[in-house]
């Protein structure tokens, strides 16, 4: 399936990408020989169990953590530190706390715009993206008088109105109900309609990752995890996710990404002590 | 809820006792019955009404609330009074009875009222002075005026003020070094480890110890003809600084380094600068814990400052405590309850205003802080 996704002109590159961490009981190698090319405006899913390593790549491309093999490449720069043109969504949407909406966004559009923008354009670019995420009726209060849901619109908007050339998203929706979550997805899928951004995303969700992206890259389990699939998405846009419910291709992508996370790296959790102990004396009861 | 009555009791009597309950906010008055010779009497409604404002409804919770925020401090306080007053009579001193609760009260009284004639004493000394020099003046033109300042005994209030100017200009001082520096260890562990066993070994050091060497230093150190500072203030100011540095270093160290790893992602994608990351990301999370600090660095602060100024003879409470019970009067131990009780005041005052700047200055305003 990989000879499919021949990629031309790719905006950011992941060669032999492999990490090792120390433990007190000698190196711990959480990723090996990553390899993934992403082209402009395209729409990438990161799907695997916990614990495979999808955080850790998003993290190398974010710069927040340094591969120890291999590297990423953004538009011909390697990348080896955190920057704005990566912005990375945070699963706990990340705000501070002190601030509110218009002046989270606001820090971020000060720090990078600094000597680019005026300060009038400024201010219409702060309302701009708050409003592009339907947050601009609430934009002057504090993450902690607005919703889990309005706090992540609020992050998106930041992470947006940094300009970045890739959107990074670490499990943005993980910790909202469903039907913010769908909310959300729609919201992410218009924005990405309107502003063709290159993004990358984290997810657990199944039906999240195909109703979004363009590619799923699915991971195999670690230690050492790398790259088990990528399942390109052919489906239309603009999705909808009624309609494709019922849409035959949309369930055989589906098919497909639970056959690989379930069957071909179907994780066994080791039982914990407390059911082995459990077990061992229900024995001795019986 | 029921009455007892006997059987000989008046009709107004029952009640009067009837309408105490009744303004007791506590007590539900669905129910009154009062028994009178083993027979039970149910009031009629029209009795209770008389009571005036009286409604068969309990009275608003948030009115209950402040009934028992205020009266709940007030029984507290006066169980201790009688437990002090009781107690103070049983205990005899070579200075006679260990003072109570009136005779500090008389103390106080006498006190106040010795500041307010050594005022007026002051007063008139300058108007003698004056008088004195434009009498000499006018007889001689070229005469050079000599003002000489009034050289009473400092009163209780004025070694109060004196105190109290020390140990504000003591703590402002070590908080302004202390917390930049909590912030400079706790933002890097290098810096941290490196600091922390200094920090560990004086934290523990009483102020006594350090006294002696800071009054030789300064009295080396700090030498003019025409000091801005009395030197007993220097060393009370340099004793309560190095004293009280330590609770702010630690808590503002400890309230940096917390900051959420999440909050310093968004920093570093955002590649904030360095003083821009201090002040917008990890002062206002570590704010609460620099204020615990600096509220316990004001209370040892306060402490100390007494027991340098007792040891040192510096002008203060500390002084003014010493030197009553050199005196030995029949009235210093009253004088010294006096001195004991405004010294737990000031300090529960300074914490109160701890607490307000706190207040302002944290971002959650819905914390809450005790």
């Amino acid at each position: 399936m990989n000879s499919t996704n021949k990629v031309i002109n790719p905006i950011l590159e992941l060669t032999g990408v492999g990490i090792e961490f120390p433990t007190p009981k000698g190196p711990y190698k959480a990723l090996t020989d990553v390899n993934l090319k992403i082209s402009k405006g395209e729409m990438i899913s990161l799907i695997g169990h916990s614990g495979c390593g999808k955080s850790t790549v998003l993290n190398i491309v974010a710069g927040l953590l340094q591969a120890t093999e291999g590297g990423a490449v953004l538009e011909g720069k390697e990348v080896n530190e955190p920057g704005p043109e990566r912005a990375v969504v945070f699963q706990n949407h990340s705000l501070l706390p002190w601030l509110s909406a218009f002046e989270n966004v606001e820090l971020a559009v000060k720090t990078i715009f600094d000597k680019s923008k005026s300060k009038v354009e400024m201010q219409e670019w702060i309302e701009h993206n708050l409003n592009l995420v339907h947050m601009g009726h609430a934009m002057h209060k504090r993450p902690n008088e607005i919703s889990g849901g309005m706090k992540q619109r609020v992050g998106i908007a930041r992470a947006l109105a940094m300009e970045p050339k890739v959107l990074l998203m670490d499990e943005p929706f993980g910790a909202l109900d469903a039907l913010t979550r769908a909310h959300l997805q729609d919201s992410v899928m218009e924005i990405q309609k309107e502003l063709g951004n290159t993004i990358i995303m984290i997810t657990h969700d199944v039906d999240e990752a195909v109703l979004l992206s363009d590619r799923i890259v699915m991971m195999t389990n670690g230690p050492s995890a790398t790259i088990g699939d990528i399942l390109k998405i052919d489906l239309e846009r603009p999705r909808s996710r009624i309609e494709l419910a019922d849409d035959p291709k949309y369930n055989h992508c589906r098919q497909q990404v639970l056959s690989f996370l379930y069957e071909k790296q179907r994780k066994v959790e080791p039982l914990t002590k407390a059911t082995r102990y459990k077990k061992s004396k229900e024995k001795q009861i019986a | 809820m029921t009455l007892l009555a006997y059987e000989n009791s008046h009709t107004l009597e029952v009640f009067l006792i009837i309408r105490c309950l009744i303004m007791n906010p506590f007590y539900e008055r669905t129910k009154i019955e009062v028994f009178m010779k083993d027979k039970t009497v149910r009031l009629p409604r029209s009795l209770l009404s008389l009571g005036g404002n009286i409604t068969d409804e309990k009275m608003p919770i948030w009115i209950q609330e402040t009934i028992k925020a205020i009266m709940l401090p007030i029984a507290g306080l006066l169980l201790f009074l009688l437990i002090w007053g009781t107690g103070a009579q049983n205990i005899n001193t070579s200075l006679g009875k260990f003072p109570g609760p009136t005779q500090a009260l008389e103390q106080f009284n006498s006190l106040m009222s010795e500041h307010n004639n050594e005022r007026i004493k002051e007063e008139a000394f300058y108007q003698r002075q004056d008088d004195r020099n434009s009498e000499r003046l006018a007889l001689d033109p070229n005469y050079q005026i000599k003002v000489r300042r009034y050289t009473g005994k400092p009163t209780f209030i004025d070694q109060t003020f004196t105190s109290l100017i020390t140990v504000l200009t003591g703590f402002i001082l070590a908080s302004v070094i202390a917390i930049p520096f909590g912030i400079m260890i706790g933002l890097n562990k290098n810096i941290y480890a490196a600091a922390n066993p200094i920090i560990q070994l004086f934290k523990p050091v009483s102020p006594l110890a350090w006294l002696p060497l800071v009054t030789m230093v300064v009295s080396a150190v700090y030498t003019s003809d025409d000091p801005l500072f009395a030197k007993s203030f220097v060393t009370s100011v340099i004793t309560v600084l190095v004293c009280s540095i330590w609770p702010t270093v630690i808590n503002t160290a400890v309230g940096t380094a917390a900051v959420s790893q999440d909050l310093l992602n968004v920093s570093k994608v955002l590649r904030l600068k360095p003083m821009t990351h201090v002040f917008k990301v990890v002062i206002p999370s570590a704010i609460p814990m620099v204020f615990t600090g600096l509220r316990l660095s004001l209370g040892i602060a306060w402490m100390v400052l007494i027991a340098a100024e007792m040891l040192a003879q510096n002008p203060g409470l500390g002084k003014f405590v010493w030197d009553e019970f050199q005196n030995g009067s029949s009235n210093s131990l009253g004088r010294i309850m006096v001195a004991v009780l405004v010294i737990g005041f000031i300090g529960f005052l300074l914490d109160r205003v701890m607490l307000m700047l706190q207040r302002m200055f944290s971002w959650d305003k819905q914390a809450i802080l005790r």
